[in-house]
């Protein structure tokens, strides 16, 4: 899993069936300091109702992405599947 | 899923039986802004998607899902037309 930050949300009317009713957030992955970007954005199906500038807990293996949002063999790759309260770093 | 942009195709006669039928396009991986980021890729297609359409597309098994039950031997496949990008 990967920490990430919402930037904005992607809209698909032609799509898989299985993304139907599914929110599709355009979220970046961060590095520990919460800010610097750590690689390229990404679409996730949203699994936890985030919204836009939220620290969210990052999916990027399908059989954890497809299971958070309850929708098995499907095409899903990535999901947030948390909303980040605190980092503590020690 | 990542977003990217249709920019070809590729053809291919001899192929796995399982890419059999499957369109194989060129997809450039783009950032949230459309700028190019990161190499050109070859994508199977699960939805008929036409040339210099925005897509997102997945990777790893996930790719084969949409061709169910048929195996296709995909590591890559766009899964959507993409409308709008709202960035905030």
């Amino acid at each position: 899993m990967l920490i990430a930050r919402v930037i904005g949300d992607a809209t698909a009317t032609i799509k898989h069936p299985s993304h139907e009713g599914q929110k599709l957030l355009l979220v970046q992955p961060v590095q520990l300091d919460l800010s610097t970007p750590r690689g390229d954005a990404v679409i996730a199906v949203d699994a936890v109702d985030a919204g836009p500038g939220d620290l969210v807990l990052l999916a990027i293996e399908g059989y954890c992405a497809m299971t958070a949002v309850g929708r098995p063999d499907s095409p899903i790759d990535a999901a947030v599947i948390g909303v980040i309260d605190r980092v503590d770093l020690v | 899923m990542y977003i990217g942009k249709v920019i070809g195709r590729v053809v291919a006669t001899i192929k796995d039986p399982g890419l059999a039928s499957q369109r194989l396009l060129i997809v450039q991986p783009l950032t949230p802004q459309l700028l190019p980021t990161g190499k050109q890729i070859v994508c199977t297609d699960s939805l008929g998607v036409g040339s210099g359409q925005l897509v997102y597309w997945t990777r790893g098994k996930e790719s084969s899902f949409p061709f169910l039950p048929t195996e296709v031997p995909t590591d890559s496949t766009i899964v959507g037309i993409v409308d709008r990008l709202n960035l905030c």
